[in-house]
């Protein structure tokens, strides 16, 4: 049926020129640009950027990528998912359990074990753990292990069709009962201390400064192609129909399409990204816990997508940047004033600002071409 | 003779120096010695042992009282603790023997707590021939059984062991484990009655455990309800996403707190009654601030639930750091009026506390509070019509602006009334609403939207579920089982056990 479609619309190129041109600029910074700046431009100079600001943007690309994922599920599909913090955390243990191993025997506790378990007093690692020390495998779980969740909830959730509130509730108490869960001790991923004091990867240092700049364009690549493979879904017969699907679920349904399998392919896939973005975060930041995994953290990405603006593209990417930019500016000058712009935030973006930052953006630019025409 | 004139009559000077002077094994055999006589005059001398006022010198021992003095060379009796505990013992032995049956009463519930030893035994032996109360004769035998269980004779040994079959005590079940384990029983005879014993003690003692759950699951059932009644109206009711029904929660434990303070530094002589101007304070308090929230917020939002639930969620932040920066990030402290701390004892191993009793009897009290206002009120009629059809309840006059705030304004105001009975069992922070506001809305979801009935079953189920799998798997397995629980029932009832009926395509 596909074929048939694409004969009868020339397909559309992804991008425009200008669209192209942006991304090759992202490109170019991310490659080129920020390695200069932070690793040859010497420190003092005006130029130069500190690998605080380094690793500060690294980190706001990993929630970037989950902004993105949120973007599809929400602003696309219109289903709110408010376990996307679950997914990224579970990818982040998925990585944090390699990085345990690689500390080999450079622990408090000079042991095989990671320290927490020692300390636990165990004297093997537990099943989950048994291929912890090959990457090609844990990376493998990054991707498997929310994608299968992901899989197996969403499609009971899907077949019953729940949705609506309804699907943001139960998706809250699956996170609130993996956060339980990973918060025991006994569950064997280092209880509420969760990962940490990482050495290396793949037997290089961490601590290095090409590693961490590697990771770094890593990170900003895997946000541009996500952006260009989230492009190419919203523009392609697959992704209009998951635009049908927010608007109008039932006459979706009485035109003959199954909504189950559009809504189950794009939330998994959505999952799957918040899981790479998780990984891309734990080696970076140097940490993993439970903490992820609060209904807040969930909520949160949702923020990011809802002020860069719902049903664009580039709007939750600025979304995360600008919400997590205020955080740590706010949380280094104003600390306690932090959780009030949040909450206004939360309240301001819904009340006046459906559509976003992108969406003020359009409003003065067609008002600004508005006063050129008179 | 100052010395026979101070002391009591029936105790020879020779018993009580010996009770008073010389190394402690000597004067605890001296004392058990004298006791074992269950002689009542013995009361006053070993009181006054306890209470410091015996003094001797050379040999001779005085009672130093009211206007009774020792020679100057006197010298204070030092008791050590192994001392002490035999004089306390002994008086409460003693106490066995009065004639009151008050006294014995009191006397064998003092001796209950503490471990007997073989020394007391005759006095035991005696109090239980003299004994003529049935339930004091009883209760004796088992004590005496409790020393006899280690003797040295197999027949009284297996006595004994019978005598135990007769016990609800914690106390004696590990007692009987301690016995039966190897090596301490040797007597087959003894070890089968042993054991039929424990059979018949751990019966007994399962159904104050079984009953133990049944509570604290109906207790925590019906903190749920309490928490989740107001849910209910702002959800079931009207479809609004309250994520700071939480935060709404925190205020009125906050405004709990508050009044228990003033009284604390106002009327302090009212302080147990704080709690009748906490209620309406809490209740006045949460939907004060509920209706500003519904008239600057909520109304531009009906009809779209997801944002909502977002912009609830960024209230519930600027309400949690509000009282961050008021009143710290602290806990702070509300205490309990007397009249709800203790508990009443139902079985030895059984105990229901006041707190908990009290706020069953509150979250009951509170729906049938809120079932009368919508089943039989003019507000409740309009609630119900709003909810029904808002388009035809308008048309027919209604302003369906207004009842939307008292509706949501009642839903927090349930959420502080929930806040202040709360304030009784837990602590008071910040942080109070977000540890509930998960649970909440499970109830109402399992309970189904727009039911009252189907959050109270709800409720009372969760809570009971959630105390009957913690005996298995411990708290926070049974909290994640009961989690996966209600996703699984949320898959097999979308529409939550008590759906609202209707022909719409749209669920």
């Amino acid at each position: 049926m596909s074929a048939v479609m694409t004969t009868q619309t020339p397909p559309r190129s992804l991008l425009g020129a200008k669209g192209w041109a942006g991304v090759m600029a992202a490109v170019a910074t991310v490659v080129v640009l920020v390695p200069i700046l932070n690793l040859l431009v010497p420190e003092g100079s005006l130029f130069h950027l500190s690998d605080y600001a380094v690793s500060l943007i690294g980190k706001i690309m990993c929630y970037a990528i989950c902004a993105l994922a949120m973007d599809l599920i929400w602003g696309y599909t219109g289903i709110l998912s408010l376990g996307h913090g679950l997914f990224f955390a579970l990818g982040g243990y998925g990585m944090g359990m390699y990085l345990m191993r690689q500390i080999g025997r450079d622990g408090n506790y000079k042991s095989d074990l990671p320290d927490f378990m020692v300390f636990l007093d165990w004297k093997e690692l537990p099943w989950a753990w048994t291929f912890s020390d090959s990457f090609v495998f844990q990376m493998a779980l990054v991707v498997l292990v929310p994608g299968l969740l992901a899989l197996v909830f969403g499609y009971f959730a899907f077949r019953s069709r729940i949705k609506g509130v309804y699907f943001s509730i139960i998706t809250q108490a699956m996170t609130f009962a993996a956060m339980l869960l990973f918060f025991r001790n006994e569950t064997g991923f280092g209880g509420n201390n969760g990962f940490t004091d990482f050495k290396r990867i793949l037997d290089i240092p961490l601590a290095q400064p090409s590693t961490r700049m590697t990771l770094f364009v890593l990170t900003g690549l895997t946000l541009i192609g996500c952006y260009l493979l989230a492009r190419w879904i919203v523009g392609s017969k697959y992704g209009r129909v998951l635009q049908a699907i927010r608007d109008a679920e039932t006459r979706v349904m009485f035109t003959g399409y199954d909504p189950l399998a559009y809504k189950l392919s794009i939330w998994t896939f959505s999952a799957v990204m918040c899981g790479v973005a998780g990984a891309l975060y734990v080696p970076q930041v140097g940490i993993i816990n439970p903490g992820e995994m609060s209904a807040a953290a969930s909520i949160e990405i949702a923020i990011w997508t809802a002020v860069g603006g719902r049903a664009t593209l580039i709007g939750p990417i600025l979304g995360a940047f600008f919400v997590n930019g205020a955080k740590s500016w706010f949380t280094q000058v104003f600390p306690e004033f932090w959780l009030y712009f949040l909450g206004a935030l939360f309240i301001a973006v819904t009340l006046f600002l459906p559509r976003g930052i992108v969406g003020l953006f359009d409003k003065f630019s067609s008002a600004a071409k508005k006063e050129t025409r008179a | 003779m100052a010395l026979l004139a101070s002391v009591a009559h029936a105790l020879t000077p020779d018993q009580a120096a010996a009770i008073a002077i010389g190394d402690t094994d000597a004067r605890i055999a001296a004392l058990n010695r004298s006791a074992a006589d269950a002689d009542p005059e013995l009361i006053p001398f070993v009181r006054a042992l306890l209470d410091g006022e015996v003094k001797t010198a050379d040999g001779k021992v005085y009672v130093v009282q009211g206007d009774k003095t020792a020679p100057d060379t006197a010298e204070d009796v030092i008791n050590n603790n192994r001392m002490r505990g035999a004089l306390e013992a002994a008086l409460g032995a003693l106490k066995l023997v009065s004639p009151d049956v008050q006294v014995r009463t009191e006397a064998l519930d003092e001796l209950r707590k503490q471990s007997l030893e073989e020394a007391q035994l005759p006095l035991i032996e005696k109090a239980y021939a003299a004994e003529t109360d049935a339930a004091l004769k009883a209760r004796l035998e088992l004590m005496r059984a409790t020393i006899l269980i280690t003797a040295t004779d197999p027949a009284k040994r297996l006595a004994a062991a019978q005598s135990l079959a007769g016990s609800s005590e914690p106390a004696v079940k590990s007692l009987i484990q301690e016995r039966l384990a190897p090596g301490a029983e040797t007597d087959n005879a003894v070890r089968g009655a042993l054991m039929t014993a424990q059979a018949a003690v751990e019966g007994r003692l399962a159904w104050g455990e079984r009953l133990g759950v049944v509570f604290t699951g109906v207790s925590l059932g019906s903190i749920l309800l309490l928490v989740a009644l107001g849910l209910a109206i702002t959800y079931g009711l009207m479809g609004v996403i309250n994520m700071a029904h939480g935060e709404l929660m925190m205020i009125g434990a906050y405004a709990t707190y508050l009044v228990q303070d003033l009284f604390r530094q106002v009327l302090p002589g009212l302080f147990d009654w704080y709690i009748v101007l906490a209620i309406p304070a809490s209740f006045a308090v949460a939907a004060l601030v509920g209706a500003v929230l519904e008239r600057t917020v909520i109304r531009w939002l009906y009809g779209r639930p997801l944002e909502t639930l977002l912009a609830t969620w960024g209230i519930s932040l600027v309400l949690m750091q509000g009282v961050r920066t008021l009143f710290g990030a602290q806990n702070v402290a509300v205490e309990n009026p007397s009249w709800l701390s203790g508990g009443v004892q139902v079985m030895s191993n059984l105990i229901l506390p006041y707190n908990r009793l009290a706020i069953i009897a509150f979250a009951f009290l509170v729906l049938g509070g809120v079932t009368l206002m919508i089943n039989r009120t003019r507000l409740g009629l309009f609630v119900r019509g709003v909810t029904q059809n808002r388009r035809m309840a308008a048309c027919v006059g209604i302003n369906t602006a207004r009842i939307d705030t008292y509706a949501f304004s009642l839903g927090a105001g349930i959420a502080g009334l929930a806040g202040c009975a709360l304030s009784q069992v837990g602590n008071v922070g910040p942080d109070l609403g977000q540890s509930y506001i998960v649970d909440a809305f499970m109830v109402v979801v399992t309970g189904g939207v727009g039911q009252l009935a189907g959050t109270v079953y709800a409720a009372l189920g969760l809570g009971l579920l959630n105390k009957f799998l913690e005996g298995f798997a411990g708290a926070v397995l049974a909290k994640i089982m009961v989690l996966v629980c209600i996703v699984v029932f949320i898959q097999k009832r979308p529409q939550g056990l008590f759906a609202m009926k209707g022909r719409s395509a749209e669920a």
